[in-house]
């Protein structure tokens, strides 16, 4: 500390505000087009017969724009802040970050284009194009090397426990976008995987729940490590904790995916070992979320000023929460039940809005605030406005699904006194619909907390570039 | 005053945090293990419809109820020693068989739309699912499925033995307005499918590279050269509601399930 006190770094920020900026237009767009294909399912008729808007092809431009546009701007902006921080040094390569952020923004502008035309692989958050695969797999790879060479020029001795899990992130994501994306083209936006049926659904489900344990949780566990402490202005509560949190969760989520494909035609020991392993993660990831809330042991109070540490507790609590529902569903028997159903939606949810958005935002106002030198937000009463949009919206939709997946459920397996199923298909359907509009509204909500995050980052950002100019007459006076 | 050799955990952890390779390597080698477990014994081990060099489906074996093995012939169409040698000649029951060329590029349409985010192709060994929707899936009956389809929500019902339930008017209507058929159902319209002729170099194209995959590829005795050669005149004048149509008819109907027989282990 007292080395970086006496000779103050200076680091590469301006490519992490400009990530930061893109991620809050991102989380507005992302959930829009959410709130959007919600309603479609509830009115069908918003669909208006064209074939860009038709849910089928909004959906993976939804899970792709929250995912790796929203989520891919925060994980790369916090990822580049946390470790020229936490290393007190620059980016091993400030050019090659930059090159990073026009990159992403070029794939994500190309995932606008494509996918409302239909070019897709059919496999779930993995649907880009081949050639935007290799591009993903080009940049990617720009953010890890800058990353890792970060690290490793640090004056500091010990590598901290955020880039640690940014670390884990990057490897893994690369062995699962390379394995799964393998495909033979047959046109420039049309390419049919190697891999076919059971193999390719393991594959697919490997790729798909560590897309969520690595991308969605371990990434931004990072940024829990890194930020809560700083908002909450304490050390992490126990060392020893996070070790084994990360060591826990870097060798276990790998095993997941085999729960998303439970009773199906893949053998039955690849679902429960899956299961079996799902259930063992309760306990690091309730271990982690412990870590963090504990962390602000003694600073309670904070709570009622902070509403920043709002955000990053709150996120905590549906971080415990959806790590505890995970494993639950990952029981064959509440899976028999849960499979296939709106449940599954829920679930994904609590995890993306709860905790993913949630402690996103915290991390993004804490850091336009340092990245812009400013001691307080354009409006701290906004991001309490926000933090209860947030919340409630977050809450109305994962309630929505809840009842609506656990309704069809039972509707589908429902039998009468003749031993005839009790309900058509169809009755399910329409049972449905004041749940869909329910989420439409939670979601909507939720996209209304977002557009206030944007506003206040850039009237804060508009104030302290105004400040600036300001205290800059008189100095050249 | 510096308190930096101090070990906070363990040796080995506080080797591993100092240095940037070792943390990298020990990462990644801790990541690749499950994975390597889960996925690798998939690509050798019986019942899981991976076809061997050798023809064989890896020692797979079904069973009936008096323990008589069920030829895999009975499962997988083989040709050879079908009744039925040409996929022209092919009755549902000969067994799993490739797609004709208007059933791809109605698969491709399939993917385009992303029907496998409403609909799953995979029913689950259940006393309600069966009811409903028919025998339960097998592993074979997607070998041929280059990026499976089973789909993760049944926003709309499981698709995997539709074929043979509706009349192909009966599609034709669904699929153009939904809601004129079954009134409650929330899928989009899909009329202008009829305005869309069938991609035809692209599915000639497709044809050739099922032939190519490195993982159950399908045989050219199958596609032979003068099969994707005259795929052309099959899909000339197609639409692509046609060809969707001819996807959804050919589907869940290739093998004759036996009462008794246990499919799956």
């Amino acid at each position: 500390m007292d080395a970086t006190q006496t000779t103050p770094v200076k680091y590469d920020m301006e490519v992490v505000r400009w990530f930061t900026i893109a991620a809050a237009i991102y989380a507005v767009v992302g959930t829009l087009i959410g709130v959007w294909i919600a309603a479609e399912l509830a009115w069908p008729f918003l669909n208006f017969d064209i074939s860009e808007l038709t849910f089928g092809r909004l959906r993976p431009l939804h899970t792709n724009a929250v995912i790796f546009a929203f989520g891919g701007c925060v994980l790369m902006g916090t990822g580049f802040y946390m470790v020229q921080r936490t290393g007190a040094t620059r980016l091993w390569s400030n050019g090659l970050a930059w090159f990073t952020f026009w990159g992403w923004n070029l794939i994500i502008v190309l995932a606008v284009i494509t996918l409302p035309l239909g070019m897709t692989q059919g496999k779930e958050y993995a649907e880009l194009a081949w050639p935007i695969d290799i591009l993903i797999a080009i940049v990617w790879l720009s953010f890890g090397l800058n990353h890792i060479m970060t690290v490793a020029i640090r004056k500091t001795s010990h590598i901290y426990v955020s880039n640690w899990f940014t670390m884990g992130m990057i490897v893994m994501i690369t062995y699962l976008h390379v394995v799964n994306s393998l495909a033979i083209p047959v046109s420039l936006t049309t390419s049919y995987s190697i891999y076919a049926g059971v193999q390719d659904a393991m594959i697919q489900w490997w790729w798909g729940h560590n897309a969520v344990g690595f991308f969605l949780t371990g990434g931004f566990l990072g940024i829990m490590y890194y930020f809560v402490p700083k908002q909450a202005n304490r050390p992490v509560f126990s060392y020893r904790l996070s070790v084994l949190h990360f060591w826990a969760l870097t060798f276990g989520y790998v095993w997941l995916g085999a729960h998303h494909l439970q009773y199906t035609a893949l053998p039955d020991w690849t679902g429960s070992l899956g299961a079996a392993v799902s259930l063992a993660m309760i306990i690091p990831s309730w271990g982690g979320a412990m870590n963090g809330m504990m962390t602000l042991s003694g600073a309670w109070d904070k709570l009622r000023t902070d509403y920043i540490l709002r955000f990053l507790v709150v996120s905590l609590a549906f971080y415990a929460m959806s790590t505890f529902e995970g494993p639950v569903m990952s029981i064959k028997t509440v899976n028999a039940l849960s499979h296939y159903t709106d449940w599954t939606i829920g679930h994904v949810h609590s995890g993306a809005l709860g905790w993913v958005a949630m402690v996103s935002f915290g991390a993004m106002y804490h850091m336009i605030k340092k990245l812009y030198g400013v001691e307080k937000m354009y409006s701290e009463e906004l991001v309490n406005v926000h933090f209860w949009l947030a919340t409630i919206g977050t809450v109305v939709y994962i309630v929505a699904m809840w009842v609506s997946g656990i309704m069809q459920g039972l509707m589908w397996r429902d039998y009468d006194e003749y031993g005839t199923l009790s309900y058509t298909f169809v009755e399910s359907v329409s049972a449905m619909h004041p749940y869909y509009a329910m989420r439409a509204i939670g979601g909507l909500i939720f996209n209304l907390g977002a557009w206030i995050a944007l506003y206040n980052i850039i009237m804060t950002v508009r104030q302290a570039s105004a400040v600036r100019n300001a205290n800059a007459v008189p100095a050249n006076a | 005053m510096s308190d930096h050799d101090k070990i906070y955990s363990t040796r080995f952890q506080d080797k591993v945090e100092r240095s940037t390779v070792l943390m990298f390597i020990v990462t990644a080698i801790v990541l690749a293990v499950g994975g390597i477990v889960e996925i690798v014994p998939l690509f050798y081990l019986p019942n899981t419809a991976m076809n061997s060099k050798d023809g064989t489906f890896n020692r797979t074996v079904h069973k009936d109820g008096k323990g008589n093995v069920v030829s895999m012939d009975k499962i997988v169409w083989n040709p050879a020693t079908s009744a039925h040698k040409t996929l022209e000649d092919w009755q549902p029951g000969d067994g799993v068989r490739p797609y004709k060329p208007l059933e791809l590029a109605g698969r491709a349409i399939y993917i385009r739309e992303g029907c496998y985010l409403c609909h799953s192709q995979m029913i689950r060994p259940f006393r309600d699912e069966k009811d409903r929707y028919g025998h339960y899936s097998i592993a074979e009956e997607s070998m041929y499925d280059h990026t499976y389809q089973w789909g993760s929500k049944r926003t709309g019902p499981d698709l995997a033995r539709v074929g043979g339930k509706y009349s192909d008017e009966w599609h034709r209507r669904h699929l153009k307005y939904p809601r004129e058929v079954v009134p409650e159902s929330v899928m989009p319209n899909y009329y202008w499918l009829e305005k869309m002729p069938v991609n035809v170099a692209e599915t000639v194209q497709t044809l050739k590279v099922m032939t190519m995959m490195p993982f159950n590829p399908v045989s050219k005795t199958i596609y032979t050269d003068a099969y994707i050669n005259d795929a052309k005149t099959q899909l000339e004048g197609k639409t692509d509601l046609d060809a969707l149509i001819a996807y959804l008819q050919g589907m869940g109907n290739h093998i004759k399930f036996e009462e008794g027989v246990n499919y799956r282990d």
